[in-house]
């Protein structure tokens, strides 16, 4: 999977959780979680969207590596192989 | 019309899922009703048979105006199960006891039932005549953009204005050590799917609910100038919507529901809340309420009463900060927790003994 599909993946995962957020609008280095004003209840229903539709469970102590858009897709698509 | 909250004058029926002569049970959803806060789902107390409905979707009426008839069962026709006190408090202020459900034995009505239902409308009689209120200054007009005027916005003026109105509010604080809290969630959630883990936050509301044991004067109302206690231990809890304001559903017997289904409840009753699906019960039973601004940092909250309620507890942001033990220097996790309580139904003594029983809970988190 190349990391445009696993952007678009993730859109469409945030989209669920917050409807009115519009990902687009996040610069890749962001606290993802400030920048889009996810609680702790959000951002745990988006790493359950990305398990569902990715397979990947991410452990709390990688919490830290998944905080803006770019780690995120990074650790994604490492994960993969 | 129910009392869904503390700043609720009227509401307007919406829709009706029942008809005349159908059987209800307790708990059944009869009806949705529109608050200035939201669309509920309006949930009967009693069983029975509808035997008729008085309002039209659509009609807004005042809180105490009948919707509907119910017989219930057992009773013979135009019968209402209620205290003699019950009775009397409802004919003085004119309010039909078939429009309130009752929280005595069998559904029974009684005194605070209605005392439930006035307060949100009521106007104390002895008031003194306030002074007069000076002319506004001539201020210019807005220069930024401002938003509408909302119904949510309207609702949580009304009752945070009664609030600091009518609460003479006193606030406790503590800092308290997560490190065997956050140890324990950690081995917890080690060993399982993302799909059951469990946050802090859920930690957090078992603490809070196990801790009136020991201050049982926290967990209730304030009404009629008196206290009355409560035996449930049922959470508020403040969800930000994300279009602007917040809603305070219940989650109801905290402290007897095992960790994975507090969890479970609070992401249930977050979505709810959001998506504007909350059950009437929820928006009118919580008996002391919790209030989380820790997952954007801030350290610490000094929370504002939801009336007739007597208490609510703040917590911030758990961050690492210095912490003395023993003659020794550490760095630990640290939580801010606020205790802001109503100084009429409790003194300072009880509320530290509350924050001292919380910090004691978190300490030992292998027993929530």
């Amino acid at each position: 999977m190349t990391e445009a599909e696993i952007e678009t993946i993730l859109a469409d995962v945030v989209h669920r959780v917050a409807p009115e957020i519009d990902l687009t609008h996040v610069a890749p280095d962001d606290d993802l979680r400030q920048a889009l004003d996810l609680d702790s209840f959000d951002f745990l229903n988006v790493l359950i969207g990305l398990q569902e539709r990715l397979g990947l469970e991410i452990p709390e102590r990688d919490y830290g590596k998944v905080r803006s858009l770019r780690s995120l897709v990074t650790y994604c698509k490492a994960a993969q192989r | 019309m129910p009392s869904l909250g503390a700043d609720m004058t009227t509401g307007t029926l919406r829709k009706w899922y029942v008809k005349p002569g159908d059987h209800v049970s307790r708990g059944d959803v009869v009806a949705v009703v529109e608050t200035e806060k939201a669309a509920i789902d309006v949930e009967i107390y009693e069983a029975g048979v509808i035997e008729q409905l008085v309002a039209e979707p659509g009609q807004q009426l005042p809180v105490g105006g009948v919707l509907a008839t119910l017989r219930a069962d057992g009773a013979p026709r135009g019968w209402v199960r209620a205290s003699p006190a019950a009775r009397k408090l409802a004919r003085e202020r004119g309010i039909d006891l078939a429009a309130i459900t009752g929280s005595g034995p069998h559904g029974a009505i009684e005194r605070a039932d209605v005392e439930r239902i006035t307060a949100a409308t009521e106007v104390p009689l002895a008031a003194p005549a306030p002074p007069p209120i000076p002319p506004p200054p001539t201020l210019p007009p807005p220069t930024a953009p401002t938003p509408e005027r909302s119904g949510i916005r309207h609702a949580i003026a009304l009752a945070t204005a009664r609030s600091n109105r009518e609460i003479p509010h006193y606030y406790l604080e503590t800092r308290i050590d997560m490190r065997a809290s956050l140890l324990h969630l950690e081995q917890l959630n080690a060993q399982r799917p993302i799909r059951d883990r469990i946050l802090p936050a859920a930690l957090l509301l078992k603490a809070v609910a196990r801790a009136p044991a020991a201050v049982p004067a926290l967990n209730g109302y304030w009404l009629d100038d008196g206290p009355q206690l409560q035996e449930g231990i049922h959470l508020g809890v403040a969800v930000a919507l994300r279009q602007g304001g917040l809603v305070i559903p219940a989650i109801h017997d905290v402290d007897t529901r095992p960790l994975d289904d507090v969890m479970a409840a609070m992401r249930d009753v977050i979505t709810r809340a959001r998506a504007g699906r909350l059950k009437s019960s929820e928006v009118t039973d919580a008996t002391i309420t919790v209030t989380n601004l820790g997952d954007l940092g801030v350290e610490t909250v000094y929370g504002v009463i939801y009336p007739p309620q007597i208490a609510l507890v703040g917590f911030g942001r758990i961050t690492e900060q210095p912490w003395a033990d023993a003659g020794m220097l550490g760095i630990r996790p640290v939580l801010h927790a606020t205790l802001a309580a109503d100084h009429r139904a409790t003194d300072g003594h009880q509320g530290a003994q509350f924050l001292t029983s919380l910090a004691q809970l978190l300490g030992a988190p292998q027993t929530l």
